[in-house]
């Protein structure tokens, strides 16, 4: 069953570091109007600057590429969040989710998808190689 | 430049701003070059100032406890946000380093 969706946002952003900060600014500007409270907002801008530099740094590599990003209010009062790449894609999703587990240099923690799956309600990822990723977060406000 | 105060074996380092993966490259020069210059026994990295953290914080931490253990120091971290904290728990930073509320 589709569910009603009250209100939404798209955008599409170039993979780069500086729009990080952006994108948790537009996604939390866009969840103040379900009137959340500060920690659910900072969990929002945690969970969303996991989704980015995931695709800034695993998906495109730090090379030049478009994120695209969807937010939407569902009727339900829940945000659902979807983060999409058309960079290299995860080749063991599960080994990606474990925490601790890094691709990256020191500056990462591997830490991502265990603040992504505690700070949401559903996390869904799908992801090809050579095809890109999708992330799709829900979380109920 | 980020703020430091040295006050006999303690360096305190005040970090402020968003602490995300665009911003955690300089600040971790930044405070290793603050550590390297002061030499302490321990490192207070100070959050009050902080406006956001995700897990590019949880590895700057993990990093700065790594080179301060390495020359027989610690780390304490203090005034964190509480969805810093958070996400520190989560990793289990607390196993490395002391988490206190203030200075």
């Amino acid at each position: 069953m589709k569910r009603e969706i009250l209100n939404f946002f798209e955008m599409k952003i170039p993979s780069k570091s500086i729009n990080e900060g952006f994108a948790r600014m537009a996604v939390s500007a866009f969840a103040s109007q379900t009137d959340p409270t500060i920690e659910q907002l900072a969990e929002i801008k945690t969970v969303i600057s996991e989704a980015i530099t995931n695709a800034v740094v695993h998906g495109y590599q730090n090379e030049p590429g478009i994120i695209h990003v969807k937010v939407s209010l569902l009727k339900e009062k829940t945000l659902k969040i979807v983060v999409k790449d058309k960079g290299v894609g995860i080749p063991d999703i599960h080994k990606a989710m474990e925490p601790l587990y890094t691709t990256g240099n020191a500056d990462r923690a591997g830490m991502g998808f265990t603040i992504m799956q505690t700070f949401t309600d559903k996390l869904k990822v799908v992801s090809r190689p050579g095809k890109g990723t999708t992330l799709t977060m829900e979380k109920a406000l | 430049m980020i703020e430091y105060q040295t006050k006999k074996e303690k360096t305190v380092i005040f970090l402020s701003g968003d602490i995300d993966h665009h911003s955690s490259e300089l600040l971790r020069k930044e405070i290793d070059e603050i550590i390297r210059k002061t030499e302490p026994e321990e490192t207070v990295l100070d959050f009050s100032g902080v406006t956001f953290c995700d897990s590019s914080g949880i590895a700057l931490v993990l990093g700065r406890y790594k080179l301060m253990n390495a020359a027989g120091g610690k780390v304490t971290l203090c005034s964190l946000p509480k969805s810093a904290k958070n996400i520190f728990l989560m990793a289990g930073l607390d196993r490395f380093v002391r988490i206190k509320e203030e200075v």
